[in-house]
């Protein structure tokens, strides 16, 4: 026995956290978007996400195993959540093959282009999404309208989301309450912000991720856009309608607290949600696209390592 | 509310298994190996030879210099050698090795239990008691107690802090040390206080502790200046810094002693040392050892003679169990891992913890996914993983920037790790690394 004594230096014990618990964590978050999606969207909710998940765990496992001949890390869940989270950045009634590309584009230009898990700059699945948004604008941007688990696919009815009403004027929006619950067009897993804000809510108690990046991006355009509306009623909508339509529940919960692509310290978090949320109603007010969540985060990913480099966690005894 | 530190923390789980263990007398070995670097500092100088005859008490080590501590015989009994040992810091060190014959003290001890809380001494008298006594800091640290005590000049501590969080899982030595010996702490704490020149002592004990608290608080009453401060259990509370951010909410700065705050910091075990060197006339060679372990039979509190192997104590808490991975002398935190249980207790050892094999061996290592969780749990608020990959690539500007030699190696960082990455291993050798660079640049 004595002979075979461990040493190492301290400490010796672990809290047992896993890269593959915080991933399968966030993933249980998202299984309230998930439900209703499926709830408003049916069997095209269900095949978009299945198609999506298993080609993004397919491609990683390729690209690890032939290309990088490397032991294949998919069972840490985070091919499964860059899966389902392009999947909730996508119409329901999105092709498979275009399905299948984006995909490609999130793991393969997202993700192990620059070395795998860890080492990319931007966010995955918005790297895979706006991907196919400027390569197929017109499916990118047709959107079935909500029902009671229907059991159409490409075939189903379409129409506009808010954002897009939006850009035409604020008239003929869905009431706060289907705003809220989710009852209107829109990519699959945005509609609905009280599903989304559930998982928020299990994220924070999980201690997954802190309220840093979310609450900065929604107040920050809950503020700005309701300047705007102050300013002029008729042409800028209702903040609320702002923070509840579109990408920004999704975006600020779930996309942007991605650890790899935002920043380490907490005034560094801030900064990162002011920026998304000031970017996303400039866009959204301003430019040619309804949505500007995606944009938004994927310029603030590329500004992380200088934020990490200006702000730095409060110092002990510090200056 | 709780009072605690405001940056980082965290809490594992306790696992104070010997809790509220009355503490046993450990029956004196065969032979003693008293190392002569039991302390932060010079070693001390032996003064006795082969075959001289010493009783418990009798000094057998001089200070070797300001910043050192004198050595005492914690047995009875003849010189064996005077030769080397490997000590809990896995290095060979000069060591005193004592035959035991009986247990004969110094006369000028006083053995009986009698409280003495009447003293009549000067603040320097007792001081220089306590340096003749050889008492260190016993929270683990073992930096020597009388140079905490005299402050550079220009400086005067207006607030005693005492150290009784025992925020390491595990040990639970201070704890039970406070409800077996609480009146004779408060008469060290009241005694360290005039060695300081202070009105005023706050005791900081996490509130794990309840019935300490509450009997510490009853003892205080009739101890004026004293005060028992709950906390909120958090990891490192023990480390200096925290401790006085806890209490009086001050920040000590990078580099600076607890004294530019006003304090000054000593352990609850040092405080009962202090009582019996200075009433009791009794060096420092025996102290509580917490033995513990989730496999161990008996894990217990023991009274041990330093230089006692720490395998006897292993033997009276049970003995070894079947699939033990890990020896540790200390905390799971902070303690060091034993090569063998050979190996002396010091003054400084406050527990010895016994590992299994699956509790001992780490996880692979995964790539960082810059979840931050490290940078949320740093008590000094700094960025481990940022300090790591700065030594990984021998960036030593990076890591002095970002202020590596304040880390004080709690460990918190490795512990929250996700993907199991060898933070402080790293930071460490950074830190001594730049501490280096920052000394030869100065000279």
């Amino acid at each position: 026995m004595e002979n075979n004594l461990i040493i190492s230096p301290s400490p010796h014990i672990h809290s047992g956290d896993t890269v593959s618990k915080n991933m399968y964590g966030v993933l249980i978050a998202l299984l309230p978007a998930l439900l209703v999606s499926l709830y408003y969207f049916g069997l095209g909710a269900l095949i978009v996400t299945a198609v999506s998940i298993a080609s993004c765990i397919l491609f990683e496992y390729l690209i690890q195993k032939i290309l990088f001949k490397q032991q294949p890390s998919i069972s840490d869940g985070s091919a499964i959540l860059t899966g389902l989270l392009l999947a909730f950045n996508l119409p329901s009634n999105l092709p498979v093959w275009i399905i299948i590309i984006g995909a490609l584009a999130a793991i393969g230009i997202g993700k192990m282009s620059f070395g795998g898990l860890g080492n990319n700059i931007f966010n995955p699945a918005l790297v895979g999404r706006v991907f196919l948004l400027i390569s197929f604008p017109a499916q990118m941007t047709t959107w079935p309208i909500p029902g009671n688990l229907p059991m159409t696919y490409t075939d189903g009815q379409t129409g506009a989301t808010v954002l897009s009403l939006l850009n035409e004027g604020v008239k003929n929006l869905p009431s706060y309450t289907d705003m809220f619950l989710g009852k209107m067009g829109g990519s699959l897993g945005e509609v609905s912000a009280v599903a989304l804000l559930i998982g928020f809510v299990f994220l924070l108690i999980r201690k997954i991720i802190t309220w840093h990046i979310p609450v900065s991006i929604i107040v920050t355009t809950f503020l700005f856009t309701g300047i705007m509306h102050w300013v002029n009623p008729t042409e800028y909508a209702h903040p609320l309608v702002h923070v509840l339509s579109g990408g920004l529940l999704l975006g600020a919960i779930f996309m942007a607290t991605d650890y790899v692509t935002s920043p380490m310290s907490k005034n560094g978090m801030v900064v990162f949600g002011i920026g998304i949320g000031l970017l996303t109603s400039v866009i959204r007010l301003f430019g040619a696209y309804p949505e500007g969540m995606s944009f938004a985060i994927l310029i603030m990913n590329a500004l992380t390592p200088l934020i990490n480099i200006y702000f730095k966690p409060k110092h002990f005894g510090g200056k | 509310m709780l009072r605690t530190f405001r940056i980082g923390g965290i809490h594992p789980p306790e696992n104070k298994l010997s809790a509220r263990k009355k503490i046993v007398r450990l029956p004196i070995p065969k032979q003693v190996i008293i190392p002569l670097s039991q302390h932060i500092g010079a070693p001390a100088q032996a003064i006795v030879k082969k075959g001289d005859l010493v009783k418990a008490g009798t000094l057998i080590a001089k200070a070797g210099g300001f910043v050192s501590a004198n050595i005492h015989s914690s047995v009875s009994g003849k010189i064996n050698k005077v030769d080397t040992t490997i000590d809990a810091s896995g290095y060979k060190r000069a060591a005193i090795f004592i035959d035991v014959d009986g247990d004969e003290w110094e006369e000028s001890i006083d053995r009986s239990d009698e409280l003495i809380k009447d003293c009549f001494l000067s603040a320097k008298e007792i001081i220089d008691k306590i340096a003749a006594a050889g008492i260190v800091g016993l929270g683990g640290a073992t930096f020597p107690t009388q140079v905490k005590l005299t402050p550079p000049p220009g400086n005067k501590a207006e607030i005693l802090i005492i150290n009784a969080v025992e925020c390491e899982p595990y040990l639970t030595s201070d704890h039970i040390l406070m409800l077996e010996k609480g009146k004779e702490i408060l008469v060290g704490v009241t005694l360290l206080m005039k060695a300081i020149d202070v009105k005023k002592a706050v005791i900081g004990i996490e509130n794990n502790k309840p019935d300490a608290i509450k009997q510490m608080q009853t003892l205080a009453a009739s101890f004026p200046g004293i005060e028992i401060m709950p906390l909120k259990v958090q990891y490192p509370q023990g480390g200096e810094k925290q401790l006085i951010d806890a209490v009086i909410r001050k920040q000590v700065k990078s580099g600076a002693l607890p004294i530019s705050a006003g304090t000054v910091v000593q352990n609850v075990g040092t405080a009962f040392a202090v009582y019996e060197a200075v009433q009791k006339n009794k060096p420092l060679f025996e102290r509580i050892v917490t033995v513990t372990g989730k496999q161990l039979a008996n894990p217990s509190n023991f009274l041990v003679r330093v230089g006692t192997p720490i395998k006897e104590l292993i033997e009276a808490a049970g003995g070894v169990p079947e699939n033990t991975g890990k020896i540790i002398g200390g905390g799971p935190m902070m303690g060091k891992a034993l090569i063998n249980a050979d190996v002396p207790m010091s003054k400084g050892s406050s527990g010895i913890l016994l590992l299994t094999k699956e509790e001992s061996i780490r996880k692979p290592v995964q790539n960082c996914i810059r979840c931050a969780k490290c940078v949320n749990v740093c008590p000094m608020g700094l960025n481990p993983t940022l300090l790591m990959n700065a030594t990984e690539f021998q960036n030593w500007d990076l890591a002095e920037a970002n202020y590596i030699v304040d880390c004080i190696e709690c460990g918190s960082c490795s512990y929250t790790c996700p993907a199991n990455r060898p933070l402080l291993d790293y930071i460490r050798l950074g830190k001594g690394k730049v501490t280096g660079i920052i000394r030869a640049r100065k000279s």
